[in-house]
């Protein structure tokens, strides 16, 4: 699998993405400045966390006009898979890639820590070592992760299977306790229509060694070597 | 010409940053305040002197990039004043 990482002025889990990256495929992953218009040949193209253009305006809405952007639509448009991690699924949101929009978090603090989430499917690139009835262990570390759509987005986005992760307890039980940020129907992470563009803001590649604390998140990118 | 954006959180989203400033102004002691929704003021300077032209440059600069039609809606003035 030859993956590329988009970096943007302000990403600060590129590397992580990286390292993740490269321990589950034995290759180091194609780095791509936002400033390029062109990408390699590619397989998968991830859009990391951070804070890209400091946040100016809205999370995300500055690095959504980015030159590379209009590539990674069209490569998305051609099937590649996109994985967007946490700035990276603001990112998402803003080029129209995927519904909805993350607002400021309900309790308006940045949120830094383990949480549960469970995967609604399984038959996607992303998610085909997951079960989709456990949850998973992955830490999040945002300020804007309130995810809102209005009430028919959600009732579609629900009926055509787009809801990829949903925040829950321990044992996997969709609980108002367990929303960590105010997201409407505790809605984690999103598909797009193909289930091949992912926006999530756990971060998966922050969980993918056991020594780092967990390795739920390894399993994501483990998914993705299979598929792709 | 100068443009005057002002970005707001559509009726119906929820505004936890203006729900906490009402919580402060209560705090000061400050009666009476039964909502507060905050938005964003934006100052355009256009280099356009038709207005007609100016207005369609600022529809597509709060289209695509000054707000997010998903959560808020804009509205602006063009003017000197």
């Amino acid at each position: 699998m030859r993956a590329s990482v988009i970096v943007f002025p302000g990403s600060n889990c590129d590397r992580d993405a990286a390292v993740a990256l490269e321990a589950v495929t034995g290759t180091p992953p194609r780095m791509v400045w936002h400033g390029d218009s062109e990408l390699p040949q590619t397989d998968l193209i991830v859009l990391p966390g951070g804070f890209s253009y400091g946040d100016y305006l809205r999370s995300g809405a500055m690095a959504a006009h980015s030159p590379i952007m209009r590539e990674v639509a069209a490569r998305a448009l051609e099937g590649v898979a996109v994985l967007g991690i946490c700035n990276g699924f603001q990112v998402l949101t803003e080029t129209g890639l995927l519904p909805g929009t993350l607002m400021r978090n309900a309790s308006l603090k940045f949120i830094c820590k383990d949480v549960h989430v469970r995967p609604e499917r399984n038959d996607t690139v992303f998610a085909k070592l997951y079960a989709t009835d456990s949850a998973i262990k992955i830490p999040i570390a945002h300020k804007d992760g309130n995810y809102f759509a209005d009430d028919d987005t959600l009732d579609r986005l629900e009926g055509e299977g787009q809801v990829a992760f949903r925040y829950c307890g321990e044992d996997g039980e969709i609980a108002p306790e367990a929303n960590p940020n105010g997201s409407q129907r505790n809605i984690a992470g999103l598909y797009d229509k193909t289930g091949r563009v992912l926006g999530l803001m756990p971060h998966p590649e922050r969980a993918a060694d056991p020594a780092l604390g967990g390795a739920d998140g390894r399993r994501l990118f483990e998914s993705l070597i299979s598929g792709l | 010409m100068k443009a005057r954006v002002t970005v707001t959180l559509k009726h119906g989203v929820l505004d936890p940053q203006g729900k906490a400033i009402a919580n402060a102004l209560a705090s000061l002691g400050i009666d009476g305040v039964s909502g507060v929704r905050q938005g964003k003021f934006i100052e355009v300077e256009l280099a356009e002197t038709d207005p007609a032209l100016a207005r369609a440059a600022l529809e597509r600069m709060c289209k695509e990039l000054l707000a997010n039609p998903v959560i808020e809606n804009y509205r602006y003035e063009l003017g000197d004043a």
